[in-house]
């Protein structure tokens, strides 16, 4: 396989990465909102909550950015095919995510709340700086997992049109038929950027343990 | 104002379920004093302590801080009308709380566990916050270990950062709850050696404890609690002193082993 080619390939993975990176970004800010809707106090709010993570859990990847990318035009906003990826990614990450946040917040200790609660931190001020904080030092793990799945589900956002690593691999396959040489490329790359990805993660691991070594 | 006492507790009834944990408790901590909760175990002195920090709720019966309700103040009829939390969340200033497991937050050194709550709730710009924390944690003789984990910190180092914690906030009310039960005897002592201090410089106290020689020696007053009756209140020497209550003997008994009853 020429270098050519491969150089192709890398210029489709910096594709993946990037749709990757956005997309489990945003997923993660609109998890602890899904989150929080999850866990309120309010019905309504745990009502919508669990309606969002049972249908971005409980359906295809494929079909939601089926979905979203013939319903967005459908209200009015044509937006370029990686925006529609984008956008199930997240939405989809974010269900995912919620629910590792939701394992996380509840292993949160009652006493440090309870701490926070006697020196009169308002709620949303022990969210923000003593449960978020915990929750996810506990969850990072599961995370960086989350992370890794999507970087390897976003090969899902070719049907939309997007060309990404796993589609550039398929249409060179086609066009030069070796189709052998170029998913094994494209599978190295993949595991290269999680290996990455993971090492990101041991890193963050250590950082956040607090003094425990 | 200032005749009023810092706690007053009014027939207060807490119940779990179908447990009743106190029966109408009766209660008034005066200011500058030392009150020791003592008692068996589940005899509901944590509760009671817990119900004047607000983190739980009693079912019936008033609490005063200062002589202004907490959470709860008495309508026209005497039934429980309850306040808004703005209100509860003022009146609950005046009360710092140390916990039987420390409860630092883990995120944080002890400095940032002391200057925490300053920048976030009292809105203090972080320099002074930590120049405030850093007064506070050598008061506790920790001023070495300000950018120490807690994880990093011994049981008794962790429980004088909690206090630290608390009382950089300013409170004329200290609650411990048990601050030595997790604490081996060693660093029992620093923590109680500690709480000593605290108590020369007039704060008020109200402790729930096991030490009972910490009781006898420290405490202003003592109260014992049985099965969720207030059996006994009143100084140390008439608490303990022959002839005794009953109950007071019994309970004693169970400490002779440890040695602790001679220090009475």
């Amino acid at each position: 396989m020429s270098w050519k080619l491969f150089w192709l390939l890398v210029e489709a993975a910096r594709l993946t990465i990037l749709l990757s990176v956005i997309s489990v970004s945003i997923g993660f800010l609109l998890s602890s909102l899904v989150c929080a809707a999850v866990m309120s106090t309010h019905r309504s709010a745990r009502i919508a909550g669990k309606l969002f993570v049972s249908f971005f859990r409980g359906t295809p990847l494929l079909v939601q950015l089926l979905l979203i990318y013939y319903l967005l035009p459908q209200i009015g906003l044509n937006v370029p095919s990686e925006v529609a990826a984008i956008v199930g990614m997240s939405l989809c990450t974010a269900a995912y995510q919620a629910e590792i946040l939701r394992g996380g917040f509840s292993s949160v200790p009652r006493g440090l709340i309870e701490a926070a609660n006697m020196c009169g931190f308002s709620k949303f001020a022990i969210f923000r700086r003593i449960r978020l904080p915990i929750a996810v030092q506990l969850t990072i793990p599961a995370l960086i997992s989350e992370a890794i799945m999507m970087l390897k589900s976003s090969s899902l956002v070719s049907v939309v049109g997007v060309v990404e690593l796993s589609r550039m691999a398929q249409d060179l396959a086609a066009s030069t038929y070796r189709p052998l040489e170029l998913f094994a490329a494209a599978g190295l790359i993949y595991l290269i950027i999680n290996l990455v990805v993971a090492g990101f993660g041991l890193q963050l691991e250590k950082r956040m343990q607090w003094g425990r070594t | 104002m200032s005749a009023k006492p810092a706690i007053k507790v009014e027939k207060l009834v807490k119940r779990f379920g179908k447990t009743t944990v106190l029966e109408g408790i009766d209660l008034a901590v005066e200011r500058g004093q030392v009150t020791c909760l003592i008692g068996p175990s589940g005899s509901g002195k944590s509760t009671l302590l817990r119900c004047i920090a607000l983190l739980e709720e009693a079912n019936e019966g008033f609490i005063e801080i200062n002589g202004e309700p907490l959470g709860f103040a008495s309508g026209p009829n005497g039934e429980r009308v309850r306040l808004p939390s703005s209100e509860t969340q003022k009146v609950r200033a005046h009360i710092g709380m140390v916990f039987q497991q420390f409860n630092l937050w883990p995120h944080m050194t002890a400095l940032g566990n002391v200057t925490e709550a300053l920048v976030t709730v009292r809105r203090m710009l972080r320099k002074d916050a930590e120049q405030r924390a850093m007064t506070q944690l050598s008061n506790v003789g920790l001023s070495d270990r300000a950018g120490h984990y807690p994880s990093e910190l011994s049981g008794g180092q962790q429980q004088r950062v909690a206090i630290a914690r608390a009382l950089a906030l300013d409170p004329d009310i200290m609650l411990f709850d048990e601050p030595t039960s997790s604490l081996d005897p060693e660093l029992t002592g620093e923590v109680l050696a500690v709480m000593r201090d605290l108590a020369e410089s007039g704060m008020t106290m109200l402790v729930v404890t096991h030490e009972i020689g910490f009781a006898a020696s420290v405490g202003s007053k003592i109260v014992f609690l049985d099965q969720g009756k207030l059996i006994v209140e009143g100084k140390p020497e008439e608490v303990f002193g022959k002839p005794r209550h009953e109950r007071i003997d019994q309970f004693l008994d169970t400490y002779l082993d440890r040695g602790a009853a001679t220090l009475l």
